[in-house]
């Protein structure tokens, strides 16, 4: 940063969750945002800069809080970064629920900081019949009122351009002397907002909007089940056509052109066998390189992370986003709730869940959002176990498949079930009790593709940097292994629980133990054994119930702490032997 | 209604009925929010329960609508100032509502004071 002239000054962005601080955020510094951790905190928060009129900013988007007297961990961090002061506090008030918003704009007053005031969304307030003189509230709060559209950039720069009007408001309290700024009750509090807003809102009454009339039906106890079960049929089937579509139409093709000829001119130079030839193309299968079961870093090492996992985590993500940004998530969580209550959880710890089914890691963080250890420890602990990610849910579906549906949905259906009945066992045996759902539900917003787009690139750009190194890793290592011996020796000494629990042939220890680098690699090496259909749905189920990838592992433990890691992960183990043995078992009756 | 004869809460006949009790599409208001019995371990997770509702401004005067009951003691979520709120089965009972006879307000969405 070149500011050296004059001395930096913070900005913060203070606002209730949901109501577009982050678009305003993106808005005022650009995309170069470096984001964080609290000192002491699982809370992380984004940090950027903007230049205006010759003065340099430092702005803090502040984690988004109903109240400054903390009701969760997030609400801790706002309070104390409004602490700690700064030279300006943006207030982002939602103007289609100012009342509940000045609750928190009059905490952060109280505190006596310079403050000014992004009165925002006013053009959905407009929609639904509900008008806001920013000019008499300007008044009544003695600060600066600026309306916003912070998703079009609507009254953006006049909010910049008023940033050296930001004052200290001036709230006053009915019933309290003039100038009289001591910490009032919280009646108090509330009677004068109840004043403000009356003086500065006028409601005309308008007809029910067919988004209306969805946001009610996505919560009614018949059509909401209705809803949910469709959004998540069709959530599923939308994923796999585009997965298999930018496969087929796309990957396949420009793998078999470009790659293929390449990697084989290199294979004929290498002298077609050999430790080097091994490792960097492969073991040719049948005399030809075999993209997914050679297991070379320029072939399986590329094929799979870029052309078998991410046509489906830019799937995946891509309806996560959208059902995200559309508002949907939130009515999920009222309709799992019932569910998930009678598993130690609240509703709202479907999000993490769904998070889980893209990559376990940003699930188990999301896990941060419950309120108790006892919750974040069920949740942790079940998306490790039984909510396999994109990358292994592709090669699920590429590999078990290709033998039949059937038999991707039997490994579906034994997580789903093993999901409900660890939960239910974790909910019967940890001391403690469920917590209750209270969750606000924003309204449904048409998502804007800027937003969209932006979201899906930094998912997607997570993925490529922490995938692609991991599967070239864990390739390298299988290589290794294999030249070594070791792995002949594991599959040895594993040989008793395999065969005798699993029914698997001592081979699948190999790929199962090395699920710890990466579980899609691992179901490449194991659809590469050449196993029967139920050996191969056992075989996954092991796979995607045991240890987490090395990667999750990590997250798990600085999430849960050594002691309850080492609980979570003999958890998982168990769960993964009791249910592939009882898949085994279940399914060698019927085939 | 006449559920609300019998809630153990308030036997006394017509008075409030709880937020769980209140029909869907029903416009009600707040008349008072029951703090759970503090016993050990809930006391801590109540108090954030009450600070919460607080926060998302559900508090005693405020009117309400209805819009649904979920199955299975499933949430309730209702409408406060146009905004859609859930609150879990066993908050639910601990809300006591009056139901108004006409839609005072649009929505719900004027803020109502005593």
């Amino acid at each position: 940063m070149d500011c050296d002239r004059n001395e930096t000054k913070k900005l913060l962005l203070v606002g209730n969750p949901n109501v577009g601080k982050s678009a305003l955020f993106t808005r005022i510094t650009g995309v170069h945002a470096v984001s964080s951790n609290y000192p002491g905190t699982t809370v992380g928060f984004l940090e950027g800069w903007l230049r205006r009129g010759g003065d340099s900013w430092r702005v803090i988007d502040v984690p988004g809080a109903y109240t400054l007297s903390p009701t969760n961990e997030a609400e801790q961090v706002a309070e104390r970064m409004v602490d700690e002061g700064a030279d300006v506090v943006v207030l982002v008030l939602d103007a289609t629920a100012l009342e509940r918003n000045l609750f928190l704009a009059f905490q952060t007053m109280e505190r006596r900081i310079p403050v000014i005031i992004a009165l925002n969304m006013v053009d959905e307030a407009r929609h639904k019949g509900i008008d806001i003189d920013p000019e008499a509230l300007e008044k009544l709060l003695g600060v600066p009122v600026v309306p916003t559209v912070a998703v079009t950039g609507q009254g953006i720069n006049r909010l910049l351009d008023r940033l050296p009007e930001a004052r200290p408001g001036e709230v006053r309290f009915s019933g309290a002397h003039s100038g009289q700024t001591a910490v009032p009750g919280k009646e108090e509090r509330w009677n004068a907002i109840g004043e403000i807003v009356e003086r500065v809102q006028r409601v005309s009454h308008r007809h029910h909007t067919l988004l209306d009339k969805l946001e009610d039906a996505s919560v009614d106890s018949f059509w909401g089940m209705i809803i949910g079960l469709f959004v998540i049929v069709a959530s599923f089937a939308s994923i796999r056509f585009l997965g298999e579509g930018i496969i087929d139409e796309f990957l396949d093709p420009l793998f078999d052109a470009c790659l293929l000829p390449v990697a084989e001119s290199l294979s004929a130079l290498l002298g077609g066998e050999g430790l080097s030839h091994d490792i960097v193309v492969g073991r040719l299968i049948d005399g030809h390189i075999d993209f997914e079961q050679s297991f070379g870093l320029l072939t399986t090492g590329l094929y799979v992370p870029l052309a078998m996992v991410l046509p489906y985590v830019v799937a995946f993500y891509f309806v996560l986003s959208l059902l995200e940004d559309f508002g949907y998530l939130p009515r999920l969580a009222v309709i799992f709730d019932a569910l998930l209550h009678r598993m130690g959880l609240h509703g709202f710890a479907i999000v993490p869940s769904l998070l889980g089914l893209g990559c376990n890691v940003p699930g188990i963080l999301a896990t941060r959002v419950l309120d108790s250890d006892r919750e974040r420890f069920i949740a942790a602990t079940l998306i490790s176990v039984a909510i396999p990610c994109a990358g292994l849910q592709a090669m699920i579906i590429g590999t078990v498949g290709e033998l039949g549906m059937r038999w991707v949905l039997a490994v579906y259906a034994t997580l789903a079930l093993s999901w409900l009945i660890l939960g239910r066992l974790l909910h019967s045996f940890l001391p403690g009790f469920s917590p209750e759902l209270i969750v606000e539900i924003p309204p449904y917003r048409i998502p804007s593709l800027k937003s969209l787009g932006m979201k899906l690139w930094m998912r997607v750009r997570g993925f490529l940097l922490e995938a692609v190194p991991l599967v070239l890793g864990g390739i390298l290592i299988v290589g290794l292994l294999d030249a070594t011996g070791i792995t002949a020796l594991m599959s040895r000494l594993l040989a008793p629980v395999f065969n005798g629990l699993l029914g698997l042939p001592a081979e699948a220890s190999g790929p199962i133990l090395l699920g710890i680098l990466r579980k899609d690699v691992a179901m490449g090496m194991l659809g590469a054994l050449g196993l029967s259909p139920v050996q191969l749905v056992v075989a996954t189920v092991t796979l995607s119930m045991t240890f987490p990838c090395i990667a999750t592992f990590i997250v798990l433990w600085k999430e849960l702490g050594g002691k309850r890691m080492a609980a979570s992960m003999g958890i998982m183990i168990l769960a993964a032997l009791i249910a592939g043995t009882a898949a085994r078992m279940l399914l060698s009756i019927k085939f | 209604m006449a559920r609300s004869w019998r809630h153990p809460q308030r036997g006394d006949g017509g008075g409030p009925l709880t937020l769980r009790d209140l029909p869907n599409g029903a416009f009600a208001r707040i008349v008072q929010i029951v703090s759970p019995q503090q016993d050990e371990e809930v006391a801590g997770s109540s108090r954030r329960c009450s600070a919460r509702l607080e926060a998302l401004g559900l508090r005693t005067g405020k009117i309400v609508q209805k819009v649904s009951g979920m199955p299975f003691h499933g949430p309730v979520t209702l409408l406060l100032d146009g905004r859609q709120i859930a609150v879990g089965w066993n908050i639910s009972a601990h809300v006591l509502v009056i139901p108004l006879k006409e839609r005072e307000g649009s929505h719900g969405l004027r803020p109502e004071r005593d």
